[in-house]
């Protein structure tokens, strides 16, 4: 039962000075703190009773997570504390990652992406993240500060479950780093909610290609589903068929495929069957906008 | 619990405010400075009745932590007005029957105050998108979309 009372249950407010001093904090109290940025996630659990944390250590503002920087010969890194409505406003992520934007636009309502962060997103690992799929599609790697000092967590290799990930206490993910796209490249983020804007998703594909010689069809396809399983899924099967056609036969079988690789559990936002059916159409739709985009 | 001391700006005035760790920026609003037309609805990020302007932009305040906002500004429902004069946003939504039980007022006007401070010409869906976050059961919003573009005309 939700408490709608605007409170929250007993528990502590930090703020560190330096990420040294952040991650010694989260580390001496392993199981019962979490670093906090927007909040937006944190807040719903612990109100729900799902987390309970002693202290919330907000690591807003400290080295390396202020700030968007884009470098043309290497790429974008977002700091942690970067609302999502600031990434969706930067001239940069507009003209160069218009996946981005187009994710971050999905989420929530306006003044939730006011505070609500790409990294938190991430970090949180939701199978229904609306972020998540573009980070993936992109080739996002978080920089991650932890007691050994920093380390690179590429994305591929970082979702274990709903909420579980690569991070150990005592990290704290400082940035998310995206290298280039590659040239004509185009990517969508189709996600089907009970109502056109505001909803979690009850499913959602995000499509990302780019032109490529070396494969027999031409294009290089990267596909990520959301809230069809226990992490974010990557259908590579459905990318397989792509590389080798684009037609309208292999856009259908590559469709089946995404179907196929993704074990959607039934909830009261879909049911498991529902939510496959519907990534195999969104699955089509998308692939075929991203197509359209490259074809003009 | 230890009380964290900020200081921060709420409609243009200063406040230093004793809060727990575990209070939201809205529960301060209401129970420390006595604000209530902020109001409390889903607690959580849901329907957006709590909404304020923080540091120029719409947010949830049953979503942020008052010991967040040292140094921050904050405009109510009740900075709106100047000098006892309603604000256009406020005049329109009397006008055009925005209002019904009133209870998603000060989180609208609040969301369409953001809006128009950083587009002041918004298009209708710039308009829908940017309330996407206020529900509100009574009006059907078509009156309220009617007095933010009427609001945006005279801005």
């Amino acid at each position: 039962m939700r408490n709608a009372h605007p409170g929250l249950p007993e528990l502590d407010y930090v703020k560190p000075g330096s990420l040294e001093e952040a991650s010694k904090f989260l580390a001496a109290h392993a199981g019962e703190s979490r670093p906090f940025l927007g909040g937006t996630d944190c807040i719903v659990r612990i109100r729900d009773g799902a987390w309970k944390p002693k202290y919330l250590v907000d690591v807003k503002g400290l080295e390396g997570t202020t700030g968007i920087s884009f470098d043309p010969a290497k790429g974008l890194t977002i700091g942690a504390a970067v609302p999502m409505n600031k990434v969706a406003a930067h001239p940069d992520v507009q003209k160069h990652y218009p996946l981005l934007v187009e994710a971050c636009n999905w989420v929530a309502s306006y003044q939730l992406r006011s505070r609500a962060t790409i990294v938190g997103n991430v970090c949180n690992a939701s199978p229904a993240g609306d972020t998540i799929g573009a980070a993936i599609c992109l080739d996002g790697v978080l920089n991650v500060f932890g007691p050994d000092g920093y380390r690179k967590e590429p994305l591929t290799t970082f979702f274990f479950g709903p909420g579980k990930t690569a991070l150990k206490p005592g990290d704290i993910a400082t940035s998310i780093f995206f290298p280039l796209p590659p040239k004509e490249s185009a990517g969508k983020y189709l996600k089907l909610g009970r109502n056109r804007l505001g909803d979690l998703a009850i499913v959602g594909v995000t499509a990302f290609a780019y032109k490529d010689a070396s494969v027999a069809s031409g294009y290089r396809f990267r596909i990520a589903l959301a809230s069809v399983g226990p992490t974010p899924i990557r259908p590579t099967a459905a990318e397989e068929i792509l590389a080798k056609s684009i037609d309208e036969s292999a856009v259908e079988a590559a469709a089946q495929a995404a179907m196929d690789s993704c074990t959607p559990i039934d909830d009261t936002r879909g049911t498991a069957r529902y939510r496959k059916l519907m990534i195999r159409n969104l699955t089509r739709q998308a692939v075929s906008a991203v197509l359209a985009q490259l074809k003009k | 619990m230890s009380l964290h001391r900020i200081t921060l700006k709420v409609n243009g005035s200063t406040e230093i405010v004793d809060v727990p760790g575990n209070w939201t920026l809205l529960q301060m609003l209401r129970e420390k400075l006595a604000l209530t037309g902020t109001k409390n609805g889903c607690a959580s990020g849901e329907c957006g009745a709590c909404t304020v302007i923080m540091n120029g932009d719409a947010v949830n305040s049953c979503m942020v932590l008052a010991a967040e906002c040292e140094g921050a500004e904050i405009i109510t429902v009740e900075g709106l007005s100047k000098e006892g004069q309603l604000d256009a946003l406020q005049k329109f939504m009397i006008e055009t029957g925005g209002i019904q039980c009133g209870f998603c007022t000060p989180g609208v006007l609040l969301s369409a105050k953001a809006l128009l401070m950083r587009n002041p010409n918004p298009s209708e869906y710039d308009i829908r998108e940017a309330l996407a976050g206020n529900l509100c059961r009574c009006t059907g919003y078509n009156r309220i979309i009617t007095a933010v573009q009427k609001a945006a005309a005279v801005h």
